[in-house]
């Protein structure tokens, strides 16, 4: 297998590798990139603790090639903090409503409820439920996370209106 | 649903700090921002990875591992059998976890398997590579020339005569028989009015933390000490094993626990890859590090899987119950890695807060070609609840008496608290349920749900067609199980207050609670203690995270450590001082004159009581300002609950649907409502999916037939209600801080509450539930035996008619 | 659950990915990858080579013409789910986009991707097979097909195409504005496979009658299938109850598998049930 040279925004900085091509787009940001935030927790499409955004859209980074990733914009949990360490209202908002136990999947439940609230700023529950449809927990039974996602976009609607957070 | 959410309106975010209050959790900072510690995120330099190469059959001998071919893959550095491993290990079987006892015996799976394999999944062959690509490359060249055997696959055909051994070197499939009961239930049976019988079939599944298993072992050939992390919920007994397994001096090692990305009691086991990758670590003298993939964790991990239960009920004329007699085959596995306590716990609590007078089970404990069982979270509460429960809606069927009526006339009145169970431990040591009110629990759950209208509500829908229905189950649950668990407070010459525990963090806010209570009895904020759970450098006794025990053992410990830390503080705060000791308290992490300005700071104090050569050193008191207490138990504190659960089903599909979920909790005092809400809904989840959806397959040859999450199926988030979850507040009397568990009670009455709902919905048709999970094919048959049944009678009726 | 080792290829152009395609030995298409990537995490295949047709520009276009819709093969499911002009002129896949997968799948999978794949529970598959869809093919040495997707389903996941052509795009048939459309899925929870899924698309004549009607079911054979007899049935009929329920009986005959999610009797119970509601639905909104 020839290996490839990457290279690839991730949360703002241009990062290069050179990687096996089967090496994953998840094992790539926690090994090679040193962002152990993205879990793996199936390594088969299913639970969702590995979601990263690429180009804005949530993706299940097991099942994605780093070489695929090549010139894109990858963002993962670690980007979602301001520069300051000043934590996003998402992040705030898991922390109040007891969003997260064990938090081996809260970073991909962050990346997803990132995508939904950028499209979505007033998500009923329901929109919330189906929106984390695919990614597992096993510890909070949802409703703190439900809870924390709804808290969240109503500080932001109500703070920011239609402007996205500025850390 | 509507778009709002109701929830607890307690949140005190303002740094007030106490137990009893909702104080956001200190773990929380570094696990939003993608900063957690878990295994796979441990980084030792020049670290080698493991794949391990495991049984693709469920019974076979070993003619011949040829590893030749995997040898030569570029990248590998080791490949290692059992016969390798050897020379560090001082017994190639594992001995018996969390026994007083200890050592291996015929029962215990062996480190790697090397004559014989007993279950697809069994370990036999590591394969050490530079990465894990290439490990898993390799494992695939390892030809293992499997015999097959013949296969136990449904533990009861293990049970008949002439059946096939599960390991060969077993004369019997059985692992234990026996009674547990008292009183005289042929006497009861005799005076019966009523008897109803069942047959009933339970399975339960895996924990599935979305954390699989791991472990990193770090081997200093200087000095020959090995530091082991692993993803577990006993570090203290995987200490003891290794010192005992690996011959090495206490000294020398260390287990850590890093952050658990959950542990469900899938975690609270030393598996063989624990011993295993240590001891390879040191025959190689090379850091290693393996983590568990899914697929291995649905053929390796433990999990609870099936019993066959048969009962019988006897009640008076009045519905008062007078014996419960029958008979569970509990199906472990191929091994027994520790003692056995799922049919056991079941047998036991099955009583559930029910009076009964008589009681016999026989319990049989039966082995198979499949991965060990092992306590899940639960651990055989929820197998005895759903027994009683269905049993129960049996005689309320029958004899058509209200449920709720019939529970009512059973339950333990709060006039016999404390209430001694005529059952006994194994031990002989008496069941005392040391506080609760179960009627007024009922009560609470049974206001919340307005039971009361169901009725009403359920008529409209089925004229509308549609099939709702109600369904109630009561539990107790014995918790804090000793002897006890380790604490000690200690505060340095910096004024940091650490708390250092043989308590297990998995994500249930153990290091919150505890800086909480430590919190009360210093004065310093809960975020400023730093809670090292899981590590043995800290913490060499200690037993770990299960039966929901910690906040019990661990907190009382830490309590008690805590007070003495402030005693001693007060001390010599008040020699320093010149003030009496009742003139001064603990605030912002100094101790003060009441009142007044004079303060000396903790990290003070410590310095003090480090001492310095030369110099006097404080009269009356010991060295270091810290305290070491491990606050010993013999007794269970007893915790109850009760649920209503409203389902909706659809006949056409089968689905059941969740409309509405009440959960009334006992667990005494609760140091943080909003963490133990949490654990309630948590362990509700859990019992969600035992009830409806997760079921571990095997096929007749012991395959398993669901290896991935497509195939085994967790709750998710469009699955669930919202959960009406409270607390009532009955102090325990048997610990110093009046607290009970928690961690597993939401998930024991769910089974039960649902099966009980779903056939009230489907009381129209005439339909009995006696399985879990309740999936949709089985409603589907069970529907359609009941139309079956239905018409039968009819055409019987029109037959007699005629 | 790593993937296996393999030569990785991006071709820039279809010229390109037809040659490799033509030149490789065992080699795999890498699309969306919510298949492939999986099955290759797992080590259900051993391909020598992937080839990731991910950078092709070409094949990402959705052209409404005058008869038909054509989708490029690479068009991201997501993409269907919000594209204007697909729910305008065909609204059932805003009703059935939303029950593949999840968000994260359809971020990802593509249109070719799903009916290569095949899997008997697709619910692209099915909506192709509905409309009577054709897929367009290449090779190399500039070689294009067009296949009717009654042959292109081949068997149990087995696309009726030769090694080393690629599918470029797939051609849905216009329904007559104002059509009656539904589509009903029952999976265990949001998002899974589908045990039985129903599909229905329906035109009501000036005289309220059902002039030209099309019923899949999908999920619970080894292909999704059209119910003709079901069609047959509906065809000329105002609709009524009695019809629409004779209709849904045809699922009894349909083959069905058994699984670990049901056995083949519940899976066909399951089909009639949304047949039926399928069918009530599409009448529903054609009348409107």
């Amino acid at each position: 297998m020839t290996p490839v040279e990457i290279t690839l925004d991730v949360n703002g900085v241009a990062r290069t590798c050179v990687v096996e091509p089967r090496l994953t787009l998840a094992d790539c940001l926690r090994h090679e990139l040193g962002l152990t935030g993205t879990h793996l927790g199936c390594e088969n499409g299913v639970c969702g603790a590995c979601t990263v955004l690429v180009d804005g859209a949530s993706v299940r980074s097991c099942l994605m090639l780093a070489v695929q990733a090549q010139s894109a914009r990858v963002q993962t949990v670690e980007g979602v903090a301001g520069a300051s360490g000043r934590l996003h209202p998402l992040q705030e908002a898991f922390r109040r409503n007891h969003g997260l136990q064990c938090g081996y999947c809260t970073p991909g439940m962050l990346m997803t409820a990132l995508e939904l609230l950028a499209e979505n700023p007033t998500p009923t529950e329901a929109d919330v439920r189906v929106a984390i449809s695919g990614n597992l927990c096993r510890c909070t039974g949802y409703q703190g996370i439900v809870a924390s996602i709804l808290d969240a976009a109503a500080e932001l609607h109500e703070h920011m209106g239609t402007r996205p957070w500025d850390p | 649903m509507g778009s709002v959410i109701v929830d607890d309106p307690v949140v005190r975010r303002t740094g007030a700090t106490s137990v009893g209050s909702s104080i956001l959790r200190i773990e929380d900072g570094p696990l939003v921002v993608g900063k957690g510690h878990f295994l796979d995120d441990i980084a030792v330099p020049d670290v080698l990875h493991v794949a391990v190469v495991r049984s693709t059959v469920a019974h076979a001998t070993i003619a011949s591992i040829d590893t030749s071919a995997a040898r030569s893959v570029d990248g590998v550095h080791a490949i290692l059998t059992l016969d390798d491993l050897r020379p560090v290990l001082a017994t190639p079987r594992m001995p018996l976890a969390a026994s007083p006892t200890g050592g291996p015996n015929k029962h215990t799976p062996f480190v790697l398997a090397r004559d014989e394999v007993a279950y697809v999944g069994e370990p036999v062959v590591l394969v050490v590579a530079r990465s894990p690509y290439i490990a898993e490359d390799a494992a695939a060249h390892v030809a293992i020339d499997y015999q097959p055997l013949d296969v136990v696959s449904d533990p009861r055909d293990g049970l008949l005569p002439g059946a096939p051994m599960v390991r060969r070197e077993l004369t019997n499939n059985v692992f234990d028989d026996q009674i547990v009961g008292y009183g005289d239930v042929t006497a009861a049976f005799a005076a019966a009015k009523h008897i109803v019988a069942d047959e009933l079939f339970q399975h339960r599944g895996l924990g599935s933390p979305i954390e699989g298993r791991g472990v990193v072992a770090q081997p200093n050939v200087t000095d020959g000490s090995l530091r082991v992390w692993s993803s577990t919920q006993m570090p203290n007994e995987l200490f003891n094993m290794l010192v005992e397994t690996l011959g090495l001096e206490d000294s020398l090692v260390r287990v850590t626990c890093p952050d658990l990305g959950g542990g469900f009691g899938t975690k609270y086991l030393v598996y063989p890859e624990e011993l295993a990758i240590p001891a390879a670590a040191l025959l190689l003298g090379r850091s290693l590090k393996w983590v568990e993939d899914r697929r291995e964790s649905f053929v390796s991990a433990v999990q609870e899987r099936d019993q066959f239960w048969t009962l019988e009920m006897a009640v008076d004329a009045d519905a008062r119950i007078l014996g419960i007699r029958g008979r569970l085959v509990h199906d472990q596995g191929a091994y027994v890695p520790r003692a056995v306590t799922i049919p056991y716990n079941a047998a036991r609590t099955l009583l559930g807060p029910y009076l009964v007078p008589a009681y016999e089970l026989r319990v049989v404990v039966a082995l198979s070609n499949k991965v060990p069982v092992a306590t899940i979270r639960g651990a055989g509460y929820p197998q005895g609840c759903f027994a009683m429960e269905r049993m129960l809606d049996l005689v309320a069927v029958r004899l058509g008496i209200d449920r709720v009526e019939l529970r009512s006339r059973n339950l333990i009145p709060a006039s016999k608290m404390p209430y001694t169970k005529p059952l006994r431990e194994r031990s002989g040591a008496t069941i005392v349920y040391d506080s609760g009110d179960y009627p007024a629990t009922q009560a609470e759950a049974l206001e919340t749900a307005d039971w009361q209208h169901f009725r009403a509500r359920q008529a409209e829908a089925l004229a509308a067609g549609r099939y709702i229905g109600i369904g109630i189950a009561n539990i107790v649950k014995g918790s804090g199980r000793g002897p006890f668990e380790s604490g000690t407070v200690r505060v340095s010459a910096s004024g940091q207050v650490s708390v250092f525990t043989g308590a297990v963090a998995m994500g249930q806010g153990l290091a919150t609670a505890l800086a909480q209570i430590v919190s009360d009895e210093l004065g310093v904020a809960p975020d400023q203690v730093r809670v090292i759970a899981g590590d043995t450098a800290g913490a060499p006794l200690g037993f770990g995270g299960f039966a929901s025990r910690q906040m019990v053992t661990a907190g009382s410990s830490v309590h008690l450590a805590a007070k003495a830390v402030a005693a001693k503080a007060r001390r010599v705060a008040s020699h320093l001082l010149e003030v009496a000791e009742d003139q001064l308290e603990f605030r912002d992490g100094s101790v003060g004159v009441i009142g007044g300005s004079g303060s000396v700071s903790l990290g003070e104090l410590a310095r003090k009581l480090r001492g310095a050569p030369g110099f006097a050193f404080p009269a009356g008191v010991e060295p270091g300002l810290s305290a070491t207490i491990n606050w010993l138990t013999e007794s269970l504190t007893y915790a109850n609950a009760a649920h209503v659960a409203e389902v909706e089903v659809d006949v056409d599909l089968c689905q059941v649907t969740l409309r509405r979920y009440v959960a009334v909790h006992d667990s005494g005092k609760i140091v943080n409502p909003m963490i133990a809400k949490g654990q309630v809904i948590g362990g509700i989840v859990h019992g969600i999916g035992n009830a409806l959806f997760e079921r571990m397959g095997f096929d007749e040859t012991g395959q398993p037939l669901t290896t991935s999450f497509a195939e085994y199926l967790l709750p998710t988030a469009t699955d669930l209600p919202l959960f009406e979850v409270s607390f009532r507040e009955s102090p325990s009397t048997l610990n110093p801080i009046g607290v009970k568990g928690i961690g597993e009670n939401g998930t024991i009455p769910v089974a039960a509450a649902i099966a009980s709902a779903v056939e009230d919905a489907l009381s129209p048709l005439g339909v009995r539930l006696s399985c879990t999970p309740v999936t949709p094919e089985a409603l589907f048959d069970a529907i359609a035996a009941a139309r079956e049944a239905a018409l039968r009678q009819a055409q019987d009726g029109t037959h007699q008619r005629l | 659950m790593k993937p296996p080792p393999f030569e990785y290829h991006a071709p820039a152009s279809l010229d390109e990915a037809c040659a490799l395609l033509a030149t490789l030995e065992n080699a795999k298409l890498l699309a969306g990858g919510q298949s492939l990537m999986a099955m290759l995490n797992l080590r259900f295949l051993y391909p020598d080579h992937l080839i990731d047709i991910n950078r092709i520009p070409s094949l990402c276009e959705i052209t409404v013409h005058p008869d038909r819709l054509a989708i490029g093969a690479m068009v991201r499911q997501r993409a269907l789910e919000v594209d204007p002009n697909v729910a305008r002129t065909a609204p059932i896949f805003g009703e059935t986009l939303p029950l593949i997968g999840h968000r994260q799948t359809r971020n990802r999978g593509t249109i070719g991707g799903s009916l290569c794949q095949l899997d008997p529970a697709g619910e692209l598959p099915l909506l192709a097979l509905l409309h009577d869809a054709t897929v367009r093919t290449v090779a190399a040495g500039e070689r294009r097909r067009t296949i009717p997707i009654a042959q292109f389903i081949g068997g149990f996941m087995s696309p009726t195409i030769e090694p080393d052509e690629l599918v470029v795009g797939v051609d849905f048939p216009r329904w007559p504005d104002g059509h009656g459309y539904a589509f009903r899925e029952h999976a265990r929870r949001h998002g899974d496979f589908a045990l039985a899924s129903a599909a229905c698309l329906l035109s009501l004549g000036d005289d309220g009658r059902i002039m030209k009607v099309a019923i899949g079911v999908g999920g619970i054979g080894s292909v999704p299938v059209r119910l003709s007899g079901a069609e047959a049935i509906l065809a000329g009929s105002p609709g009524d109850p009695v019809t629409v329920e004779q209709a849904s009986r045809q699922c009894a005959d349909l083959e069905a598998l058994s699984d670990v999610h049901g056995h083949a009797a519940y899976r066909r119970s399951v089909a009639t049930a949304l047949v039926r509601r399928a069918i009530a639905a599409a009448l529903d909104r054609a009348a409107r």
